[in-house]
């Protein structure tokens, strides 16, 4: 059951699973230049957690990401999006007018774009362990 | 400060509630106050959305269109609400339904779903109620496909939480269906935006007379009559209709068989409608010639199938797709007042079926079975909820004073005007089919001896007050629809005649 | 009109495969490939048409006039996120059918739920 993975592949997961998050990062800040965004790093970012689960076992991945942080995280992503447009709602704007947000609209537009993809990428993310921590229970 | 901003606001309330719903304290659990706590915060988000709709209803009569921009781009570049008559008459039904649901949900949720699961069934309630209010209230295409997905796969899940394990076969087939109907809806989108480049519903409308020559305006066409038709449960793509609201928790059947077939019609609408107009699609594109016969083979055959239903939930099933062929003869009939007709079926028809659904509910609360023997001798030990059933049934069928009887005289006197006699006569022939599976109910409520083992120690008495209550607001509203129509007559009138050219 | 028009023909085939997938096969997992085959053709046909002749990457830049057309792109996107739900959604379903009736066929499964309306119907 929970026998040890040989030497290499722990290896070459100690060496994959930082790149692969650095990566995440990456492809989550730098959407408005190249291709990228929130559900692609969300994507990015589950996949490397998926990758330490199958390595090394849900168990020891869950003293990390317990189920019940996931659970809020799904949550907290998708009220950090709808909440910006709440926020620029009381700002003066319409619903998701990100022109109010800052002092200048073109720094608002650069807030709102960085708050909204940030939000979709945490509830991607957290969506993605999820269903993956759910069909692993499964399998027990 | 709010006011001006109710049309989004009608979408983010319940859209920003359902994680909120998930997350509330002691959810999850197997804790009954974090179950209480979960449906009155559902049930407050629902009535919230139904007075942000009575709100919206009124601008709409008082001033006309409401437009509102999405993050302050204006249309045809960003995306807009855009809420007329048409949409205010369908978010007043939906929001309506939704708080009848929530108010007299909380028993019967906690009986049949599995107590760790009850706040998340809130949740996806809510998300449910967000994708429906969302398809109504936007004026851009691919936001349509958008909502209705997320309402849809918000249904799968809710569906798949009922008790039998055939509600999980119903529940992938209805998944397998819905999805390749939506996918084909997404194609006729595609399809219309190569050809105009823009996706706002009032610009494509102004964009496609010009282009009517093009073969791939027709292919959109066909496209969005199927994706539409699978969604709308049209004979013959009706088949994952039965078995969802068979085996489906009892509210979640009362609560989408009042509101998801009638979120699609309103997409025919405002597609066929609004975007291609009426001339061009029943000139050009001889929608009409499909529409009627498929509605009269529905009418018939839907309602022959339902007299032979031992399962009552299937027979109400079945007796829904009959209803929707009425409501898309009156849209086939391609007149104003054949439409007009068509749009009050809908109205008086999520009245009836809700509440007929609501009653089943309350049996299956008490008894635990929906099997016709099941319902031997209820009329004695269940007398309000029987009685319920017996003048919404008589809705169904048509009887004067009933709401169910307006719209079917609307729908008889548009098709006599068109002198379709096969029309009239099938209207009327649905009627008494109908007569005999409601028959067949009462009968066997109120003339048949109860069997003895059901009375082996179970007591069958009568439904909870929570659950009554609002199954009497939904007979007396059958009955206030009957007699006074200026509501729901007049807003279909203007609705349609600010939608026809 | 075969070469000019290749990328049509692509998509038309894709859709028909997954399609036939979906309606012919038996194994419910095989359903939800075909379903997702059927998805990726629509998706293919809306990016393949966004392709502006001599447009570049639509990313602001000096001494560029002619971009690619990026709204199809945000569609899709959105279109991707929903097709992944539903075939999450339709996996997950598949679990708990799998451990309710023991089998993932569509024609056994519909063999057991016959059987089990006739004993409801029998039983009352």
């Amino acid at each position: 059951m929970n026998k040890k993975r040989s030497l290499i592949l722990r290896e070459a997961c100690n060496l994959i699973v930082p790149a692969v998050l650095l990566y995440a990062l990456y492809v989550q800040f730098h959407g408005d230049y190249g291709p990228g965004g929130g559900f692609q790093a969300g994507v990015i970012f589950a996949a490397a957690i998926i990758l330490y689960a199958l390595v090394y076992g849900r168990k020891k991945t869950q003293k990390i990401f317990p189920a019940s942080l996931v659970r809020y995280l799904i949550s907290i992503g998708l009220l950090l999006y709808a909440g910006v447009g709440v926020a620029s709602l009381f700002m003066g704007g319409n619903y998701l007018d990100y022109n109010v947000l800052a002092h200048n609209p073109q720094h608002g537009q650069h807030l709102g774009i960085f708050l909204i993809e940030l939000g979709v990428g945490i509830t991607v993310a957290a969506v993605m362990i999820m269903i993956f921590y759910m069909l692993d229970e499964y399998a027990d | 400060m709010l006011t001006q901003h109710l049309a989004v606001l009608q979408v983010v309330v319940p859209l920003i509630s359902a994680p909120l719903c998930a997350l509330l304290p002691l959810a999850g659990s197997e804790n009954k106050l974090g179950n209480k706590l979960a449906w009155l915060f559902a049930t407050l988000v629902s009535l919230t959305t139904f007075i942000i709709a009575l709100l919206i209803a009124k601008e709409v009569s008082d001033h006309g269109v409401i437009s509102y921009q999405l993050g302050g781009w204006a249309p045809p570049w960003g995306i807009e609400y855009r809420i007329d008559h048409l949409s205010a008459y369908i978010l007043l039904i939906v929001s309506a339904i939704a708080c009848i649901t929530m108010l007299a949900a909380q028993k019967s949720v906690e009986k049949e779903i599995a107590h760790e699961k009850i706040s998340l069934f809130y949740s996806a309630f809510l998300l449910c109620l967000t994708g429906l209010l969302g398809v109504v209230v936007t004026g851009d295409a691919f936001n349509i496909f958008v909502f209705l997905e997320i309402s849809s796969l918000s249904s799968y899940v809710l569906i798949a939480l009922g008790n039998d394990r055939k509600a999980l076969t119903a529940s992938y087939q209805y998944l397998i269906m819905g999805t390749i109907g939506a996918t084909f809806i997404l194609i006729g989108i595609g399809l219309l935006y190569m050809l105009t480049g823009t996706l706002n519903i009032v610009d494509l409308q102004q964009r496609i007379p010009e282009l009517l020559s093009s073969r791939t305006l027709h292919a959109a066409f066909a496209f969005f009559t199927v994706g539409i038709s699978l969604k709308l449960a049209l004979l013959p793509l009706h088949l994952w209709l039965p078995n969802a609201y068979a085996y489906a928790p009892s509210m979640i059947t009362v609560f989408l068989s009042a509101t998801a077939t009638k979120v699609s019609l309103y997409i025919l609408f405002r597609f066929f409608f609004g975007l291609f107009s009426n001339e061009i699609t029943f000139e050009e594109f001889h929608l009409d010639k499909i529409l009627i016969p498929l509605s009269i083979l529905a009418i018939l055959i839907a309602s022959s199938v339902a007299v032979f239903q031992n399962n009552i939930k299937r027979m109400f099933a079945y007796s829904s797709v009959a209803q929707i062929g009425y409501m898309t003869l009156g849209i086939g009939l391609a007149t104003k007042s054949g439409s007009i007709a068509g749009m009050l079926h809908l109205f008086n028809h999520a009245i009836i079926k809700g509440g007929l659904f609501l009653a089943m509910a309350c049996i299956v609360f008490r008894t635990g079975s929906v099997q016709l023997s099941n319902f031997a001798g209820l009329g004695k030990r269940m007398p309000w909820t029987m009685a319920a059933i017996l003048l919404l049934g008589l809705g169904l069928i048509g009887v004067p004073f009933t709401a169910g009887f307006i719209s079917k005289w609307y729908l008889l006197i548009a098709a006599l005007e068109q002198n379709n006699w096969l029309a009239a006569t099938v209207i009327v022939g649905g009627s008494l089919l109908a007569v005999m599976y409601i028959w067949k109910i009462i009968e066997h409520a109120y003339f048949k001896i109860p069997i003895s083992s059901a009375s082996e120690g179970q007591v069958i008495s009568e439904a909870p007050f929570t659950m009554l209550i609002p199954l009497w607001i939904l007979v007396a509203a059958n009955f206030y629809f009957g007699v006074n129509t200026s509501f729901s007559y007049g807003f279909a009138n203007t609705a349609i005649n600010t939608l026809f050219q | 009109m075969f070469a000019d028009y290749y990328n049509y023909w692509v998509a038309i085939i894709l859709m028909m495969l997954g399609f036939y997938i979906v309606i012919s096969d038996a194994n419910l997992i095989k359903k939800i490939i075909g379903l997702s085959i059927f998805q990726t053709s629509v998706f293919i046909l809306f990016i393949s048409m966004s392709k502006v002749e001599g447009g570049t990457a639509p990313i602001l830049a000096e001494g560029i006039t002619t971009y690619s057309n990026p709204l199809p792109h945000v569609l899709i996107l959105t279109a991707i996120v929903v097709s992944v739900a539903t075939t999450a959604l339709g996996l997950a379903i598949i679990a708990r059918i799998y451990r309710e009736y023991g089998t993932v066929d569509e024609n056994i499964i519909h063999d057991q739920d016959e059987e089990d309306e006739d004993n409801n119907e029998a039983t009352g």
